[in-house]
């Protein structure tokens, strides 16, 4: 189908792109890896000796030979070594990965959830009649634009504040594997949930307000029904855009929960590697979440047309009314 | 919503007339015994408010109405009479901010029990909506859902009420779609609302309303949104629906021909009262209101609205627009078939008359006009307006002087004036674009303006919020002659407005053609507004230029079948073909066949119009 081999080659293309740039980026550094490491004048090296080093590195090669020698590694899948520690860092990588992943994933999923209650009980008819009803309504959609607001190391910094050193209910040392996720996954939820929910929040209005739900009504919906049946599906569809674009907001979220929490994962990796100027691990990092961001939106572009039959229409549509009517 | 605007509690809100309700419960007992059988619909004394910013605003003023089993009653009336809001009442459905202040609904069920629907409680009305009352919408773009197959919406009704096995909804829903003539149903179920015409959609939404065979059937404008020979069609659907399940029908509609040709009685509403009521034949025949005699001799399909002389072209004289084998394709993403959206049409415009260009969406029409007024270059063909071939100007500064010569109106008078600019600024910019006279030139130029299409003075400072959508009309129209053009393209200029308005606006239009000399192209779907306006029309289907010549020739003796088609899906003639079953005999002499005597008309209007007038052409 030509739509998804264009979505495919349009990813791929942004792959290849992001990369070129992080490799300029992080080239165009002042100083170098070999510099931050042996550059310190206790070691004691010699001008010799560091060119030395640089050369046993490849690091006083053209930058462009270069570019194209760690751009075929990572083809093969050689990610590297770490300027910093030596270790492979694929290797750094594995260790770091599933602690963050763990942390992503559920922060993600609590903020969908999250977002989803607020959207619905904000928008919900029934909620419309009583004075209670209405201020619980209002109080709600008051609610995501406070949250967006909120940076994540200071929501990070009250939550351990309030729920661990005041009320003692989460225990910050020696904390199990599960104990020590809620504050996390609550610090990386809400300000993933609130442009969430105000995306949600305003194509539900909008859906609520198009003629074929009050047709819906008219042969005699319940305001459950409705939700469920005739505005989720439509106002899904922006919500999705928003939530793939939110993947960037979820990676920088996780390099400041990380620090703010002291959890290891690949955040806390990340802020160790700028710190060190190790490069390597930097390109690893960039690379890796580039790959992630471009497939949930490539997940999410492809899901469009499955919920949406007006975007399933291939290149060779038949003749309908909107083209007709686009002429005109 | 904040809090001094809030008069009612809201249990007043939800039961605002239980007293009364209870008492026409009391009511219906008795009227159970009374040898009168009781209409389907009754509603007596109807109020309704919203509730704005302003205070309490009050929709509906006490209104009358009833729709016996198997009739059509039509409520008559233009934007902002109440008839939506009555129709909304009666299905439970008003806004949000609005409710029945007073009076009472009443729906009889063939088993003779009275039912008062005024302070309902929602979960009755659930239960009546879809089951007993069924709801033809206005819009069939908008009012299914987009990202749902045909199919599930018309099952919806029957899920929501209580159908669980797939097997038989399914059942019904193919057997509905069959009965509202959908071709190959089976195939339209599982399609999408984006892949079927404006006609079918409404098709569906019919077949969706009657899915649990409703007693009562409100139509609510069911066919504003379609072309003419759609709307005859649809409107004949639902005719002979209403034939064979006995239904009763509120058809909502502002077309007084629409409701002349279905309605067995008429309600003609005027801000939220009733200004009259009572048999078709009669209104029409021997209207006593005042309103709807201006109605009606404001009903393009049903009288000479516009006075005017036709236009003959000087002899010798070359003609002023010269359209010669015009073919404008546009190319399809994706796909190498370019589309066809003028083809090979000619047609030659002599000075100072009117040209209508007829046709249906996607005729074809407006790309012609746009071509005329060089918005577009054509891919083939030549346009000539006096000496200027407007297909060769390229875009430059030779375009943009010839603008001056041939100016467009457009049909939507509310996106096409800039919101934030004043009156008298909208009129002055075309001139301060073309760098024409100096600041109080301009300004008198922009106050003379004002006059010549009869808007007062103080127009010029207001936005154009402040005004109707006929005065925002009034404005586009000055605007297009402020800078004295030869040629003026009247996009559907005068159909987004109500019939009286339209009718001002046709007479203005007349008007400026005889003191200012003007050539119009007039663009428009309806027959009866072209037959009254214009000297001479062609009519175009899919891009093809059907016929064309003389209005008189072609409207009377039409050559071609569409042609035909299109004469007889007017609402309000005789239509030649289709099937009518009615049961009102008075039909006949329903102000068709008897001579009406007209005393006046807005605008100053001394005439006498008959029907020979109209059935003549």
């Amino acid at each position: 189908m030509a739509y998804v081999r264009r979505r495919i080659g349009g990813a791929l293309l942004v792959l290849v792109l992001a990369f070129i740039a992080a490799y300029i980026l992080l080239a165009a550094l002042p100083g170098d890896a070999v510099l931050a490491r042996y550059g310190n004048p206790d070691l004691g090296l010699t001008a010799a000796q560091l060119a030395e080093i640089r050369a046993a590195y490849g690091a006083d090669r053209p930058q462009l030979v270069q570019f194209f020698e760690t751009a075929g590694s990572f083809l093969r899948g050689d990610l590297g070594y770490s300027i910093q520690s030596g270790a492979a860092v694929s290797a750094l990588l594995a260790e770091a990965l599933p602690s963050t992943l763990t942390l992503a994933a559920l922060g993600l999923v609590s903020a969908v959830a999250l977002a989803v209650a607020i959207a619905i009980t904000a928008t919900h008819p029934g909620l419309r009649g009583h004075r209670a009803a209405r201020a619980l309504r209002n109080l709600l959609r008051g609610l995501p634009p406070l949250m967006v607001s909120l940076p994540v190391f200071w929501i990070g910094i009250v939550l351990i504040q309030v729920f661990s050193f005041q009320l003692g209910l989460v225990p910050v040392l020696n904390a199990g594997p599960i104990e020590s996720l809620i504050l996390p996954v609550a610090t990386l939820a809400i300000p993933i949930a609130a442009p969430l929910a105000q995306v949600l929040i305003r194509s539900i209005d909008e859906v609520l307000a198009q003629p074929f739900v009050s047709v819906a009504r008219a042969r005699g919906a319940t305001n459950t029904w409705l939700l469920s049946r005739t505005v989720a599906r439509n106002a899904v569809l922006p919500a999705l855009t928003m939530a793939g674009l939110l993947f960037g907001e979820l990676v920088g979220g996780a390099v400041v929960t990380e620090a703010v929490f002291g959890r290891m994962g690949v955040g806390q990796l990340t802020a160790q590697a700028v710190a060190a100027r190790d490069t390597p691990v930097l390109l690893a990092v960039v690379v890796i979440s580039t790959v992630v961001f471009v497939l949930i939106n490539l997940v999410v572009d492809l899901l469009y047309p499955v919920l949406d039959a007006r975007l399933r229409r291939s290149d060779a549509a038949a003749p309908t009314r909107r083209a007709a009517v686009a002429v005109r | 919503m904040t809090t001094h605007h809030e008069t009612w509690t809201p249990e007043q809100l939800e039961h605002p007339a239980r007293p009364e309700s209870a008492a026409h419960t009391e009511q219906s007992g008795q009227s159970e015994h009374s040898a009168q059988p009781q209409p389907l619909l009754d509603v007596t004394g109807l109020r309704i408010a919203y509730r704005t910013r302003r205070g309490q605003v009050e929709a509906v003023r006490g209104i009358d109405l009833s729709v016996a089993r198997g009739s059509v009653t039509a409520l008559v009336g233009e934007s902002g009479s109440g008839k939506s809001s009555a129709a909304q009442a009666v299905i439970g459905l008003l806004a949000e901010n609005g409710a029945v202040t007073g009076g009472s609904i009443a729906l009889t069920g063939a088993d003779g029990v009275r039912e008062e629907l005024v302070g309902l409680p929602e979960r009755a009305w659930r239960e009546l909506r879809g089951t007993r009352i069924g709801l033809i919408p206005q819009d069939p773009t908008s009012s299914l859902d987009p990202v749902r197959t045909i199919g599930a919406s018309v099952g919806d009704p029957l899920r929501i009420h209580g159908w669980r096995d797939r097997e038989r909804i399914e059942a019904r829903v193919i057997e509905l779609l069959e009965r509202v003539g959908l071709d190959d149903p089976a195939t339209r179920a599982r399609q999408y609302p984006h892949e079927l015409s404006g006609g079918m959609r409404q098709r569906v939404l019919i077949a969706a309303a009657l899915a649990l065979e409703p007693e009562l059937l409100i139509a609510d404008e069911p066919t504003s949104a379609l072309d003419v020979t759609v709307q005859a069609t649809v409107l004949d659907l639902i005719d002979e629906l209403r034939v064979a399940t006995g239904a009763g029908v509120l058809l909502i509609t502002h077309d007084l021909a629409v409701a002349a040709d279905r309605a067995d009685t008429l309600v003609v509403l005027r801000g939220g009262t009733v200004e009259e009521a009572g048999p078709t034949g009669k209104v029409l025949a021997a209207p006593s209101a005042e309103y709807t005699r201006t109605l009606l001799s404001d009903a393009p399909s049903l009288r000479q609205i516009v006075d005017r002389a036709p236009h003959r072209p000087t002899a010798g004289e070359a003609p002023l627009v010269r359209v010669r084998d015009l073919r404008q394709e546009f190319h399809r993403r994706g796909s190498g078939e370019p589309f066809v959206a003028v083809d090979d049409v000619s047609f030659e415009i002599p000075r100072g008359t009117t040209h209508a260009l007829v046709g249906e969406s996607g005729s074809g029409k407006t790309t012609t006009g746009r071509a005329i007024a060089g918005f577009r270059a054509p891919t083939a063909g030549s346009v000539l307006v006096g000496d200027t071939e407007v297909t060769q100007l390229g875009t430059g500064k030779r375009l943009r002087e010839f603008r001056s010569t041939v100016q467009l109106v457009h049909q939507n008078p509310f996106g096409s004036l800039d919101p934030r600019q004043s009156i008298s600024a909208i009129l002055e910019e075309p001139l301060r674009n073309t760098r024409r006279g100096n600041r109080a030139e301009r300004r008198s130029a922009a106050l003379h303006h004002l006059e010549l299409v009869a808007l007062p003075l103080e127009v010029a400072s207001r936005r154009p919020r402040e005004l109707s959508g006929g005065q925002r009309q009034r404005v586009a129209i000055a605007r297009a002659l402020i800078l004295q053009p030869e040629v003026v393209v009247l996009d559907e200029a005068v159909s987004a407005l109500d019939v009286t308005v339209q009718a001002q606006i046709l007479r203005l239009l007349a008007r400026l053609q005889d003191e200012l000399a003007l050539t119009y192209v007039f663009i428009s779907h309806d027959l009866a507004v072209v037959r009254q306006v214009a000297d001479t029309v062609t009519v175009m289907r899919r891009g093809q230029q059907v016929e064309s010549g003389e209005v008189g020739r072609v409207l009377e003796d039409p050559h071609h079948e569409y042609t035909r088609q299109l004469l007889a899906a007017i609402p309000g003639t005789e239509r030649a073909w289709g099937h009518h079953h009615r049961a009102t005999t008075d039909r006949a002499e329903s102000g068709r066949s008897t001579p009406v005597p007209h005393e006046s008309a807005p605008g100053g209007h001394r005439r006498t119009a008959s029907s020979e007038e109209i059935t003549a052409s």
